[in-house]
């Protein structure tokens, strides 16, 4: 989310929201249960490289604020590597989160990588293992 | 024992050095691996969409497939395979809605699993279960001065329903190289992720990830790194060789998969290893401590 972007809250935007429905949906997670200790960005692999580090990426959808939420990298960023899971004290699988944000986006129709464009001498060096994960994580 | 094995994909072509050290080691402790016919790709990560199914479905056939050969007990050398084998069996085991929509789509398959009649087993668990001891009888190499690190990455100690040992301070490879009577350097990101499938578009992640990883080893004298992740092999081997090619002062480290080292250590023919698929060659500084 850009700097000083001004926000605007309503308690319309969490109680009818059908993206965050969505969300509730396909990660069967209950993000209300954070209470925002940041467990989960201090330990995450990949936080520094994020927009917004996970435990805000949380705070955005609580406030029903999803498309600022998927306005951010950080799902893109997020490596499925589960320790913000692991560690979050309240038990909510902010994998899962992360798995819905990027579902959500690509069920609309655009993946985030392109097969197409990616150049013979990745495909060639690259082990399946790491194809085939990336692809089934930025793809449908 | 007889065992079944489940290789998957990568198993087969880039770290074919994983499949040649780890069999031939079981072997020497009477386990037979017996490679299920007919397998399919895992799928690598663990769909965690819970409103469709159909990614789960590869991983079950494999599983089918597995309790159609009569055994107890499937092998995975692969951390990907392991975590997604597991976790799809557990999706079938704990929710009976699930498991009921996947029985409906495969209904023309002869074979129902429930969940619980394989059991998925790790590499390393399985050399744990071997015991240290054991495999000390067989120790034919004798090292110099040798100092490992294990790296454990986050596949088989991530989500903690499927971890083979503690998720923050996993201690089994440590265990194991200690009862052998060799030295493990102690690192704070031993069960970090390599950053993954991030190595396909956006590789700096992984860059930066491996640098902090490998100079916090260097800094403690490590002079290889073991892990069981062909995926974590792939990432810190490779761009190793990329930061050092951008940096001269990058000092590099060897990655080798668990297996290799101990295959050198009980004396299995070295040629197991295939140090042609590594991109830091591990050979003077196995020739240095012994190892070759």
């Amino acid at each position: 989310m850009p700097k000083n972007k001004k926000i605007v809250l309503s308690s319309a935007k969490v109680r009818s929201n059908e993206d965050l429905d969505k969300l509730k949906e396909i990660s069967e997670e209950n993000i209300f249960s954070c209470y925002q200790c940041g467990n989960c960005s201090a330990g995450c692999p990949a936080a520094e490289f994020m927009d917004e580090p996970p435990h805000k990426i949380i705070r955005l959808l609580q406030l029903g604020l999803i498309k600022e939420a998927m306005y951010a990298n950080s799902s893109w960023i997020c490596a499925a590597c589960i320790y913000c899971t692991v560690e979050c004290p309240r038990g909510v699988d902010i994998a899962k989160v992360m798995e819905a944000l990027r579902q959500i986006a690509l069920r609309k129709g655009v993946n985030h990588v392109n097969i197409d464009k990616l150049s013979e001498k990745i495909l060639e060096k690259l082990p399946q293992i790491a194809l085939i994960s990336n692809f089934r994580k930025f793809t449908l | 024992m007889k065992i079944s094995y489940y290789p998957g994909c990568t198993v087969k072509t880039s770290a074919k050095n994983l499949e040649n050290s780890a069999l031939p080691l079981l072997g020497m402790f009477d386990i037979q691996t017996e490679e299920l016919d007919d397998w399919y790709c895992c799928g690598v990560t663990f769909s965690q969409s819970a409103d469709n199914l159909m990614y789960q479905l590869a991983p079950i056939r494999t599983l089918v497939k597995a309790k159609e050969s009569g055994n107890k007990r499937l092998l995975t050398l692969c951390d990907m395979c392991y975590n997604t084998l597991k976790r799809s069996s557990l999706v079938v085991k704990n929710d009976p809605e699930k498991q009921q929509t996947i029985r409906d789509f495969m209904y023309l398959e002869k074979t129902e699993f429930k969940g619980d009649e394989i059991e998925i087993i790790h590499i390393l668990s399985l050399l744990r279960e071997i015991g240290a001891e054991e495999i000390k009888k067989r120790i034919s190499r004798k090292v110099n001065n040798l100092k490992v690190a294990p790296y454990y990455g986050c596949m088989i100690l991530r989500p903690r329903e499927i971890a083979i040992d503690s998720a923050e301070d996993p201690r089994l490879m440590e265990n194991i190289l200690n009862t052998l009577g060799i030295e493990t350097v102690d690192y704070p990101f031993r069960s970090d992720c390599c950053t993954s499938y991030q190595i396909v578009n956006e590789p700096e992640i992984v860059k930066a990830h491996t640098k902090k990883i490998v100079n916090s080893i260097k800094k403690r004298g490590g002079d290889i790194i073991v892990l069981s992740c062909p995926l974590c092999h792939f990432n810190i081997d490779e761009i190793q060789k990329q930061i050092a090619e951008e940096d001269e002062s990058f000092e590099t480290i060897p990655v080798l998969y668990f297996t290799q080292l101990l295959a050198l250590l009980v004396g299995i023919d070295p040629n197991v290893n295939d140090f042609s698929l590594h991109y830091i060659d591990p050979r003077p500084v196995l020739e240095r401590k012994g190892l070759l």
